[in-house]
């Protein structure tokens, strides 16, 4: 008895993708750009949203290497929701941490 | 294009996924059967009061030295880099891991480790922590710490690269005709347990540096008096440490949902419901972490918390026991030694499940915590569970791995030795747990003699069973190969090679079927071969 549903075709993720030098230099612009504002956040307090802040501008940095420098934003569904699962459990372990932190 | 070697160089340098489980087993076998003997040594000490042949720092390293190498060099390891790296390939109709050399790598960070692990013995003595090196205790002991947790690191390097190699291999080579619900039980489950082993074995690598860091140039991370928090520690620890419970355990379930069924020649029950729930315990298993922590000065609001999600991850682990149970029933049971030890696992799980609720709710672990009930516990999950898996594993995918039949009869009395002295050995610790004996002690007081006693007894029986069936399957490999290709009547694609399997996996293309426990052209060849047809 053979049969069943065939894997899908992943094959598509091995094409090659070249970025214009146009595109990359934009990109690097933009994270010299948020590195000034890193830099510049660090000036003003914002209290309790300090570390927030800092937190997003880098994930925003980390992102645009990911989906840029790194060829995610061209990549096929399995190798995105993996890199999603990898951000969702770093995100459980550090914000489980907080029911303890927080509360103590 | 493969190289072929010759003589050592044909090993030390194979790319042969199988081949390189080979190497694994006997390394793994090693350091397990040390480590058995090690506790053997300590449960020799504790039966009676008293110094009787440790002292108390050698005491001390021992317990941490059977820990650390139960844990980091057999009981992770273990089922998949042996049977993993054997029969992934083959269970989904492919000729190799995706990445042969990086395959082979993980061998030889495996050994490194090992090997780092026996220079931390000899070098200003081997640590006296216990295997979960807690601060500030790890920080500021004179032993050697810094050697034996890069030991540690080293070797999580290896658990992470077999893992980031399962899961490229079951999406990238499956055979064509494969499908997601199509993949067997024991596959599935080291995807599970591969993705556990990636996302969370960074963590204590990490961790494990920064104990490095501090024993050297005293940061203060984990130090309250420079801004740190030792629970942190803690938190870091238990983050990998108790998912990787379920790395060991995983695998271990997977090869019980291979073995049942088979010798109960019936489909199994709920094979989409064992499929979710090992992914569901990957996942929940990750978002309980703290319950190691009861007692550690943790928030209330953050015990309630992590209680509450501890009582969830108990729902996959049952509906996978469940589903065994189900399968055996009205089946066709054909006892042979891999389904005695499976059906040991069941049971003996089961306590260790059963048990774990009692330390994973709030009230009585505070009670409990630290004595030798957890121990017990433990035991129960890892070797009642996972070394129990490991053996079954052994039995039945043996005769598949070498072509040799072992025998029987030695096998049986093995296994009862092992299962009856295991009874006779933790049982006890149950009730001294409950009586208030804290676990990693030296010595103890007058009214727990008669128990340690009792364990120490089951434990000289547990060992003698270990090595019975050792033999027994060793001294197998002194016959002429006489296994055939199917010797059990199994329906997944490592019976459809011959035995033990030539280099690329298969000689003719393998036939999947449309759901991996069909076993109606078993029954048929069984009946036919009854009727003498």
């Amino acid at each position: 008895m053979k049969g069943g549903s065939k894997r899908p075709n992943m094959e598509k993720s091995h094409q090659l993708h070249f970025l214009e030098y146009r595109t990359l230099f934009f990109i690097f612009l933009l994270l010299l750009m948020f590195t000034g504002i890193t830099v510049g956040v660090s000036y003003i307090d914002l209290g309790r949203l300090n570390v927030w802040v800092s937190l997003l501008i880098a994930s925003i940095k980390g992102s645009l290497v990911l989906l840029f420098f790194m060829h995610m934003k061209y990549e096929g569904r399995t190798l995105i929701l993996s890199f999603l699962g990898t951000i969702f459990f770093l995100f459980i372990m550090i914000s489980f941490t907080f029911w303890d932190v927080s509360f103590r | 294009m493969k190289i072929q070697y010759k003589g050592i160089r044909s090993w030390l340098l194979t790319m042969d996924h199988k081949r390189i489980a080979i190497l694994y087993l006997f390394s793994i076998l090693f350091w397990f059967l040390l480590a058995v003997l090690i506790g053997g040594l300590l449960r020799f000490e504790l039966m009676f009061r008293g110094q009787t042949i440790l002292s108390a720092e050698l005491y001390n390293s021992a317990f941490t030295l059977h820990g650390v190498i139960m844990i980091f060099l057999f009981i992770i390891p273990g089922i998949p880099a042996i049977f993993g790296n054997f029969f992934l390939p083959i269970q989904i109709g492919t000729d190799d891991v995706y990445f042969p050399r990086l395959n082979l790598l993980s061998w030889y960070l495996y050994m490194a480790g090992g090997g780092i692990a026996i220079v931390s013995l000899f070098s200003s003595g081997f640590p006296d922590t216990g295997w979960t090196f807690y601060v500030p205790f790890s920080i500021s002991t004179k032993t050697n710490v810094s050697t034996a947790v890069f030991a540690a690191f080293v070797l999580g390097m290896a658990s992470m690269l077999t893992g980031l190699n399962f899961i490229t291999t079951i999406h990238r080579m499956r055979h064509k005709d494969m499908g997601w619900m199509q993949i067997p039980l024991f596959t599935w489950s080291l995807y599970a347990t591969s993705w556990v082993q990636l996302l969370a074995t960074p963590v204590i690598s990490i961790t494990l540096l920064l104990v490095i860091i501090e024993r050297y140039f005293n940061v203060g991370l984990f130090d309250p008096a420079k801004g740190g928090d030792p629970i942190l520690y803690q938190h870091l620890f238990w983050m990998y440490s108790h998912p990787a419970v379920y790395i060991m355990i995983l695998p271990g379930m997977g090869v019980i949902s291979e073995i049942i069924p088979v010798f109960a020649r019936k489909s199994i029950f709920g094979y989409k419901a064992i499929v979710a729930s090992s992914m569901a315990i990957a996942i929940a298993g990750s978002l309980v972490w703290a319950h190691h922590m009861y007692t550690s000065g943790m928030s209330d609001t953050a015990i309630f918390v992590f209680s509450l999600l501890t009582f969830v991850v108990a729902i996959p682990s049952a509906i996978k026991v469940f589903s065994w149970v189900s399968t055996l029933y009205k089946g066709s049971i054909q006892m042979t030694p891999p389904l005695f030890l499976a059906l040991c696992f069941i049971y003996l799980f089961s306590v260790g499940g059963l048990t774990g609720l009692v330390l994973g709710a709030v009230g009585p672990d505070i009670h409990v915590h630290d004595t030798h009930f957890v121990v017990s516990h433990f035991h129960f999950t890892m070797f009642g569970g996972t070394g129990f898996a490991f053996f079954a594993a052994l039995h039945y995918w043996w005769p598949k791995m070498f072509g040799r039949m072992y025998d029987f009869k030695k096998a049986y009395i093995g296994a009862i030795l092992l299962t009856g002295g295991f009874m006779f050995h933790y049982v006890p610790m149950f009730i001294l747990g409950l009586q208030g004996l804290p676990r990693r002690y030296f010595d103890y007081l007058p009214q727990y003699e008669t128990g340690n006693f009792y364990a120490g007894f089951g434990a000289a029986f547990m060992i003698v069973g270990i090595f019975l069936m050792v033999i027994n399957l060793l001294s197998s490999l002194k016959k002429e190969k006489d296994a055939s290709s199917d010797p059990w009547g199994g329906t997944t694609l490592e019976w459809q090679t011959p035995s033990p399997p030539p280099l690329h996996n298969f000689i003719t293309e393998p036939e999947i079927l449309a759901y991996p426990y069909d076993f109606s052209g078993v029954v048929e060849r069984y009946s036919k071969d009854d009727k003498g047809e």
